[in-house]
This record gives C-alpha cells, sequence and structure tokens, in this order.
C-alpha cells in the first residue's frame, strides 16, 4: 500500500509520520508543499506541527498551498485522506471536514495521554477495530473542536464523529475533556467518511517504549482496511 | 556623532577600558566601532571576570570532541555518532519580558547546537523564581513556560526534563537557563573558525531589525527600579523562522560548501563576524548595505548591534553561492552575500561606499581586558545543634504531607504538560523522572540527560555546593540506567564587583571542578551570567549543571515507578542524619544556618558505579537517587508513580526516626530487587564495600512507616500533585 506525507513550512511530525507508516507496511512519499501533483497513494496524511507558525490561524495558510489542490481534488474523488493535529486544522481551514478548532478552553499548551472512544467503524480508517476505547496521546494548544449547533446536527446525523474523549472505560464526560471541545469531538469525518481529520497521534504511540502502543493497533487495522 | 569617554560610559565602558581602546586603535573610535567595543568587551561576551578561573575547569576526557569554546560541545557516543550539547542562561531578559526572553533562550540555545551540524533531539530548561508570595512570580512563571513552550513545541523538539525551584532570592531576578542536546555524525560536525582568503561570506535567516540592540549590554548590568524601560532591549522570537533555518542549515550542511558557520546570538552580526575571524586569524569585510533589514534606514550602529533572532553566518567555498542560495530560497529565507575574508585581520566595514569601521581583530578578542577580581573565601558554618526533644515532637505524617507540597518538591506536572515532551517519536522517559531519556532514531541506544542545581548548599558553602550540583545530576544519569559522560554548565551569580558575590563564583567553579575531575565528568561548554542582582541585593549563588549519558541498550532504562509487590526496598549509601539546610530544616524547623551535607566523592562514584554493575546485571527493578526531602520524600514519588504501597523500617541506627528518613545525606540511592536477588545484590554491594539498608518492601497502595504511620498513595498523591495547579489558578 502506497501512502504520502505531505511537509509543510513548520510540519514537525512529518518525520514521526514516515517512520509510523513505514514500520506498519506503507510504501511511504515525503510530498513537498509547493509541488502540484501527488504520487499515486492509497493514502494521503497531513502531518502535525506548526504550519506557517500557526500565523493568521492554524492551518489556513498551509490549506492554501499548491499541493493541497491536489489533496482536495484527491479527496473529493473518494481517495483517503487523514489530517493529524495540525493535518486536522488543515483539513478544517480547506473545508474538507466542517467546523473549527479553537484555543484549548485552559489557554495553555496540552502534551499527555488521552483515551478516545471510536464510535463509528462503518468506514476505512476504524472498520474491524477490536477496541472501542483507545488510549492516544494528544499535543496541542487550539483543539477546542466548535461548530454551529446546526452543523453538530447535521455531523450528528451523518454520523461524522469519529472519535470523543472519554475515560478509560469509554464515558464521555466535561471532566475528562482536555481542551473543551463540543461534545468532547476529538476527530470527525466529511460526510463520505473518506476523509479524517483528528488531534490525537496515533504516530506516537507505536512502540512499547513510548506511551502506549494503542497507535500500532490503529496502523495495522488501518492497513488491513485498506488492503 | 563624536566619541567621548561619557559615550563610552553610557555604552557600560569603564573609564580605563575606554583608555585602553583608544591606545589600541592609536585614535578615538567612531560610534559604530564604540558600540563594537562595547558589544565585545561587555562581562556577557568576554568573560572578562570569569575567564581566569574557568580555565581550571576540568574539560579534558575520552570522549570529549570539542571543549569549551566553540558554539556548543561534542561528545563521542559511539558508532560513529556525536551528541552536541551546551546550557545557556536568558535571565535578564526573561525578568523584563517573560514570555520572549524565555522564548529566545530556547531559540538561542538550538541555534548553537544546529550551527554545529547537528539535529536537535531534547530540550531542558532550569527556571528558578522568587517567593510563591511575591506579587510578580505567578506572572513571570506563566510567562517563562508559555515562552519555553512556544517556541520548542513549535521548532518540533521534545522538552524532556527540568527543574524548578522558587527562593525569595530570586525576587527582583528570575533565572531561566535552557540547554539543547543535538545528534550529528562524528566526520559532519561543523565549527566557526574561518579559513581561507576571498571566502565568500553569507547572511541567512531573518532580517535584521531594531531590537535586541545592546541585549548584551543589558545583561552585563544590574537591575534597578527603571527596568521596564529596558523593554526595547529584549529580542524577539520567530520560532517557525528558527525551523525553517534549522531544515535549510541542515540541508546545506549535507553538501560540502560550507568552510564555517557561527549562528548571531548575543551582540548578533558583531560577534559572529568577529569570533569566525579570530579563529581564523583572518580578517573580515562587510558591506552593510547589503544586509536584509526590516526596517528603513538603519544605521551601520544599529545593524552591528542588532540581536534580530534566527540569523547565521557561514563562510562559503568560492563558487558554491548559487546551491546555498537555491536551498535558503526553497525554504524562504534571506540569503545575501554580505562580504568576504581578508588577510588584513581587521575587521572592515563599508557603508554607502564609506568605510564605517576598521578595528584589528585580536583588539577586540585577545586584548579584551581580563581581570583577577578580589573574592571572599567562604567558611564552612558550624553545625547546628538540634534539640532531640523537637524531632520527638514532630509527627512524621504531618511532616511529609508539608515536604511533598511544599513549592521545590511537589509535582511540576502544570509545567512540562505545556512542553511537547514526545514529539519525534524518541522519548522513552518523560519528565517527572530522574532524567529525560531519548533515543538515538533508529538505534538501540539512548541518551539520559538531567539539570539539578541547588542555591541553597551553594549559598551555605559554595566549594561543598559546587561539587553536590555535579554529584546530583551524575545520581539523577545512573538511577535510569546511564553511563554519565560530561557535563555543560551554566553560572549564575552576583555583581563580581562585589567580593563575597565573586567568592561564591570561584568556590563553586572549584568545587563544580574538583568533582567533575574525580568522576571523569568533564565540563563541555557552559556560560556565565553575572548581575544577577537588584537595587544590590543579589541571587543565591546558582550554578546550574546539565549532566548527560549514554544507554548502551535502551530496553535496560530504569524508571522511579515501584514494580512488584513484595519486592525489596534497600537503601545504597549511608544515612548519617544530616539535617543542617535539608528541607526539613528550613521549612519545618525554620532553621536556615548550617553547613550543606558533605560530599564525599569517593563514596559518590563507587555507590554509583556498583548501582551502574547492578542494572546492567539486570537486578534493579526501579531506582530512584534520594535528594531534597530525604528517603522519605524519594520513596513517596515511587509510591506515586507506580502506583503502590510499601511498608518500611528503619534500621537499628542512633539516629531517629526524623533524621533518618528526612536527612539529606549525600550519594545515596534507593533501588528495588526482587527477593530472590537480595542475596546476589547483597554479595555484590559488601564486596565493593557499599553501605546498605534493607528498609522495607513494596505492599498494595499503603505506606506504613515502623508499623504505626499510614499513609494511603491517595493521600500522597494528592499532597503532591495539587500544590501548583492551585496556585496557577
Amino acid at each position: 500500500m502506497k501512502s504520502s506525507v505531505i511537509t509543510f513550512p513548520g510540519s514537525n511530525c512529518d518525520r514521526d509520520m514516515d517512520v509510523a507508516l513505514t514500520k506498519f507496511g506503507f510504501k511511504n512519499k515525503m510530498v513537498w508543499h509547493n509541488d502540484q501533483e501527488l504520487p499515486k497513494s492509497d493514502l494521503i496524511v497531513l502531518p502535525g506541527g506548526f504550519s506557517y507558525g500557526d500565523y493568521l490561524r492554524c492551518g489556513s495558510m498551509a490549506s492554501k498551498s499548491k499541493i493541497m489542490h491536489s489533496v482536495i481534488n484527491y479527496a473529493k474523488s473518494g481517495g483517503l485522506v487523514m489530517g493529524i493535529c495540525n493535518g486536522f486544522q488543515i483539513l478544517v481551514e480547506s473545508g474538507l471536514v466542517p467546523g473549527v478548532l479553537l484555543r484549548n478552553k485552559y489557554l495553555q499548551f496540552i502534551c499527555k495521554n488521552v483515551y478516545v472512544k471510536v464510535e463509528n467503524k462503518e468506514n476505512t480508517f476504524f472498520k474491524n477495530l477490536d477496541k472501542k476505547v483507545l488510549e492516544f496521546h494528544i499535543a496541542h494548544n487550539e483543539g477546542n473542536y466548535f461548530c454551529t449547533s446546526d452543523q453538530l446536527k447535521e455531523i450528528e446525523d451523518n454520523n461524522q464523529i469519529a472519535i470523543y474523549y472519554c475515560d478509560q472505560n469509554g464515558n464521555t464526560n466535561d471532566q475528562i475533556n482536555p481542551n473543551g471541545s463540543i461534545k468532547n469531538i476529538a476527530g470527525i469525518f466529511n460526510k463520505e467518511k473518506n476523509v479524517l481529520g483528528m488531534m490525537p497521534h496515533p504516530e506516537r504511540m507505536i512502540d512499547e517504549s513510548l506511551s502506549g502502543e494503542d497507535g500500532s493497533i490503529f496502523f495495522k487495522n488501518l492497513l488491513n482496511n485498506i488492503k | 556623532m563624536l566619541v567621548n569617554e561619557k559615550i563610552a560610559i553610557e555604552h557600560g565602558l569603564k573609564s580605563d577600558e575606554y583608555k585602553k581602546i583608544c591606545k589600541l586603535l592609536k585614535r578615538t573610535p567612531n560610534i559604530t566601532e564604540l558600540g563594537i567595543f562595547s558589544a565585545m568587551w561587555n562581562e556577557h561576551c568576554s568573560y572578562k571576570s570569569s575567564r581566569i578561573h574557568l580555565k581550571k575547569l576540568h574539560t579534558k576526557g575520552k570522549k570529549v570532541i570539542q571543549g569549551p569554546g566553540e558554539n556548543a560541545g561534542v561528545i563521542d557516543i559511539e558508532d560513529g555518532d556525536a551528541l552536541v550539547f551546551k546550557i545557556e542562561s536568558h535571565n535578564h531578559p526573561s525578568f523584563i519580558e517573560p514570555y520572549q526572553g524565555a522564548a529566545t533562550g530556547v531559540g538561542g540555545i538550538m541555534r548553537d547546537v544546529f550551527t554545529m551540524g547537528a539535529r536537535p533531539i531534547a530540550n531542558l530548561n532550569s527556571i528558578h523564581f522568587g517567593s510563591t508570595q511575591h506579587k510578580k512570580t505567578k506572572n513571570l512563571l506563566r510567562g517563562v513556560v508559555h515562552g519555553i513552550g512556544g517556541y520548542g513545541n513549535c521548532m518540533g523538539v521534545p522538552t524532556i526534563a527540568g527543574q524548578t525551584s522558587f527562593d525569595r532570592s530570586y525576587n527582583g531576578n528570575i533565572l531561566v537557563n535552557a540547554m539543547t542536546l543535538g545528534l550529528v555524525k562524528k566526520d559532519k560536525i561543523f565549527y566557526s573558525k574561518a579559513a581561507g582568503l576571498n571566502k565568500p561570506v553569507i547572511y541567512v535567516g531573518s532580517k535584521t531589525g531594531r531590537d535586541g540592540i545592546h541585549g548584551a549590554s543589558m545583561a552585563s548590568a544590574s537591575f534597578d527600579e527603571k527596568i521596564e524601560e529596558k523593554k526595547p532591549t529584549v529580542q524577539v522570537g520567530d520560532p517557525f523562522t528558527e525551523k525553517l533555518l534549522l531544515e535549510a542549515c541542515l540541508e546545506l550542511m549535507s553538501g560540502d560548501s560550507i568552510i564555517a558557520i557561527q549562528d548571531m546570538g548575543a551582540a548578533g552580526l558583531t560577534s559572529s563576524s568577529i569570533e569566525m575571524a579570530s579563529k581564523g586569524n583572518l580578517g573580515i569585510e562587510i558591506n552593510l548595505n547589503k544586509v536584509p533589514c526590516r526596517e528603513t534606514k538603519m544605521t551601520p550602529y544599529e545593524i552591528m548591534l542588532s540581536e534580530s533572532q534566527e540569523r547565521m553566518l557561514i563562510v562559503l567555498e568560492n563558487g558554491k553561492e548559487e546551491i546555498a542560495k537555491k536551498i535558503f530560497d526553497k525554504w524562504n529565507l534571506d540569503f545575501a552575500v554580505i562580504g568576504k575574508t581578508t588577510n588584513t585581520k581587521n575587521i572592515e566595514l563599508f557603508f554607502d561606499n564609506e568605510q564605517v569601521a576598521n578595528i584589528p581583530v585580536n583588539t577586540l578578542v585577545e586584548n579584551s581586558p581580563m581581570y583577577d577580581r578580589k573574592w571572599k573565601k567562604s567558611k564552612l558554618p558550624k553545625k547546628n545543634k538540634i534539640n532531640k526533644t523537637i524531632f520527638k515532637s514532630l509527627k512524621i505524617k504531618d511532616t511529609l504531607k508539608k515536604i511533598l507540597s511544599s513549592p521545590n518538591v511537589c509535582s511540576k506536572e502544570w509545567i512540562w504538560q505545556q512542553y511537547d515532551h514526545t514529539v519525534m517519536g524518541d522519548t522513552i522517559q518523560k519528565p517527572g523522572g530522574d532524567s529525560g531519556v531519548v533515543r538515538v532514531h533508529k538505534t538501540d541506544k539512548a541518551i539520559a540527560a538531567t539539570v539539578d542545581s541547588s542555591a541553597t548548599y551553594c549559598w551555605a558553602h559554595p566549594l561543598t555546593g559546587g561539587k553536590q550540583v555535579v554529584c546530583e545530576t551524575w545520581r539523577n544519569l545512573i538511577s535510569v540506567g546511564a553511563k554519565p559522560i560530561a557535563v555543560t554548565n551554566c553560572l549564575n551569580f552576583g555583581s563580581p564587583e562585589k567580593e563575597e558575590n565573586m567568592g561564591e563564583f570561584v568556590e563553586c567553579v572549584q568545587g563544580i571542578s574538583e568533582a567533575c575531575k574525580y568522576l571523569d565528568y568533564p565540563v563541555v561548554s557552559g556560560n556565565v551570567s553575572f548581575y544577577n542582582e537588584t537595587k544590590d541585593i543579589g541571587i543565591k549563588p546558582t550554578p546550574t549543571i546539565g549532566g548527560v549519558g549514554l544507554i548502551k541498550d535502551y530496553k535496560k532504562m530504569i524508571t522511579m515507578n515501584f514494580k512488584e509487590i513484595d519486592n525489596i526496598v534497600l537503601v545504597i549509601g549511608k544515612t548519617e542524619g544530616h539535617i543542617d539546610q535539608s528541607l526539613l530544616s528550613r521549612i519545618i524547623l525554620n532553621e536556615n544556618n548550617g553547613p550543606p551535607p558533605e560530599v564525599n566523592l569517593f563514596n559518590e562514584k563507587n555507590n554509583g558505579l556498583t548501582l551502574l554493575n547492578l542494572i546492567e546485571k539486570n537486578f534493579i527493578q526501579s531506582a530512584h537517587d534520594v535528594s531534597l526531602g530525604g528517603i522519605i520524600t524519594a520513596i513517596s514519588k515511587m509510591c506515586i508513580k507506580g502506583n503502590k504501597g510499601v511498608q518500611i523500617k528503619k534500621p537499628k541506627f542512633l539516629i531517629n526516626e526524623i533524621e533518618y528518613f528526612f536527612a539529606e545525606d549525600q550519594g545515596r540511592y534507593l533501588i528495588e530487587i526482587s527477593p530472590k536477588d537480595l542475596k546476589e545484590v547483597s554479595k555484590i554491594l559488601d564486596k565493593n564495600s557499599v553501605h546498605y539498608d534493607e528498609i522495607g518492601k513494596i505492599i498494595d497502595k499503603e505506606m506504613i512507616i515502623d508499623q504505626k504511620t499510614k499513609l494511603t498513595i491517595d493521600e500522597l498523591k494528592s499532597y503532591n500533585t495539587n500544590w501548583l495547579k492551585s496556585y496557577m489558578v
């Protein structure tokens, strides 16, 4: 399976994502933001980091870069696109997924392990996953997901919420919400479920010496689903 | 503008220093030249008060590739890999403007490391604030933490460890010391020594603005009530540009275009160009009209003294300009050929077709002032005679609660959760342990790093304190299973013009040197920060040591959390019951006098190396060094982290329970071993003449001391984790 990771100026999880994808069997290529064409890929990843220094608004300048035209076309034709952290912010800014990401509720950058509940498994990203609650890792300053009540209704009606922040047992409540996201939303899909944006970094949880191994479960499952 | 002595003094120069300049030049300098002299001859850049003493530091060792004097130190970590690291202070700017001061401190130290060709792989910091009651403390802490995170997080370099303390002596002068580690191949290290004639001198990175002019001079003076007016001397950081600069420089460095490279840090274009020329024994000619400027009508004086961030100066091989320009264009960074190397051995500056400065490089460097300042030796204070009935009146539980929740012991999670400590995917020990540990990417090796200081001990007796700090870092590295290799030091002191402060400096340096020599743990880089004083009140002497060690097989790394019920807990090293200068003495008994605990370098080395041997043989399940708050504080942290309890008993010594559990004797560790290994471990400890006490075993969720005192792990946790969070709300 082939994947491509886009590097924007200021991306800093691009190498980590490359390491993770390669580890679990993807043939990965790094793609420069100024390129026009995407290599033939089964999965496009927009990695975490601080594209354009988070200036103006997180992800806004990157969403206008040359390669994003191709990414948007690729997504619209049904290709799989995943945006992690800053990548999620870029997806939001490019309109591929609904809503916005505001500054964290307590106005602080947060780096820690969290639990997320996988609600919707009718999609290529989470199909066949045998766990409902995953331990992931977050590291962000602007992960506070927000949308209008109309949008929320639409998202819920279309089953677009991918993952929720929860406790170890899968309960979602305000206390375990790390950043103030509406409904504890940690990740969402587009309507067609071929585009996933999420704040947590599965690529930081890929061996027992790191923060945990649930990232490995996610990537192995993803590869099998694409095959 | 005509220059005279009055203007020179306004530039922070002393009257006789000004006379020396005129004599060296055989004329009066113009204003640009005066600015250059003042930037090169201030304390921050010239080390004029410290140079004579820094020569005494122990800086040599088998693993040292580059000692002090370069942008950063370099050590050999085998297999063709080298580790580049350094610590630096950004104290003065951080007090004036905490966010930008701290942020640019982090940016500056990372630049020092990647200037040498190394990719930064970890950041650490040591930050010190005034009393928690002081009105400025909370905002300064918040600003500094945001600044460190703001820069490091954006760069994508994990912040893996640090130290935070509070003490009244920092009320008017906080300390912000930032450290970076970088990884490079041994044969791809870059240096700042220029070589060859007529080689192009290249300026890359951000444009030059009017920020930070006289930053280094500001950092070479004490503070007074007008300190707010100094805000314009604080630089403004842009971590995004630095990230681009990092990637662009590493890309250029993968080829063979660069002869020498130097970042523009303190004193900007002035010190970078002069250092490169001086090391290469060459001259340098710069056309200032070619320097990319952010603002219009900048004068030569301003261009030379600006401390705008994220800039580099490079001497290229002839004909490589196009290759280099292409790389910097790709990363959207400024690139300009601004001059060339010459054989004049002078720095010559041109602006609007006129020569605006012409100074022999050696007058700025070799002939810079060096002072052997007067200093006063400290006496070892007399031991306090503490009445034993006082100990009897203390309840262990209450005392422990106070200590675990005290500002200098409590959990600093509120701070390090704001730092990205997992980016790069190799952090295998996060903040909160004895050392931070990162793997060497795609190898079985890992690097452990720690940063420490013990101002209270140094204040009580600088010589002992200096030794103690070095040993503390050594223990922190051993506790995670790393072989200590080398250190970097950041020497934060008051005014060198005061005999007491100078004495503290001299004796701390002596202590550091003795310990480093004995432990074969050389100093490879560092910096000195003097004049940490406001209205005549100086800080406690605070030498900060950053220690670095190697773990050959990262799977053998040790953590401090208790692992398994029924495992046995041993204290390695002897507990004599030293209470003076301990936390118990200061916060429970309100006694601030007396000597710090004695440092016995033989025991330190012997205990540490024996423990490393036990770790190598896989006997150690968990380990933690004993420091502030003694055995009971250390053991509490092992319980909290492992979510397990412990049943312990004081050995039958002459000292009482409080002395045994709260004393801060040095050279000690707590270790957890399996009962089946006790015999073998005891044998090894005995054979190496290492004193140890078997004090108890691990149980479920409760701490039981001498059968009578009981605390739950949840109680311990709440004492330890709540203080800082509620303070910062």
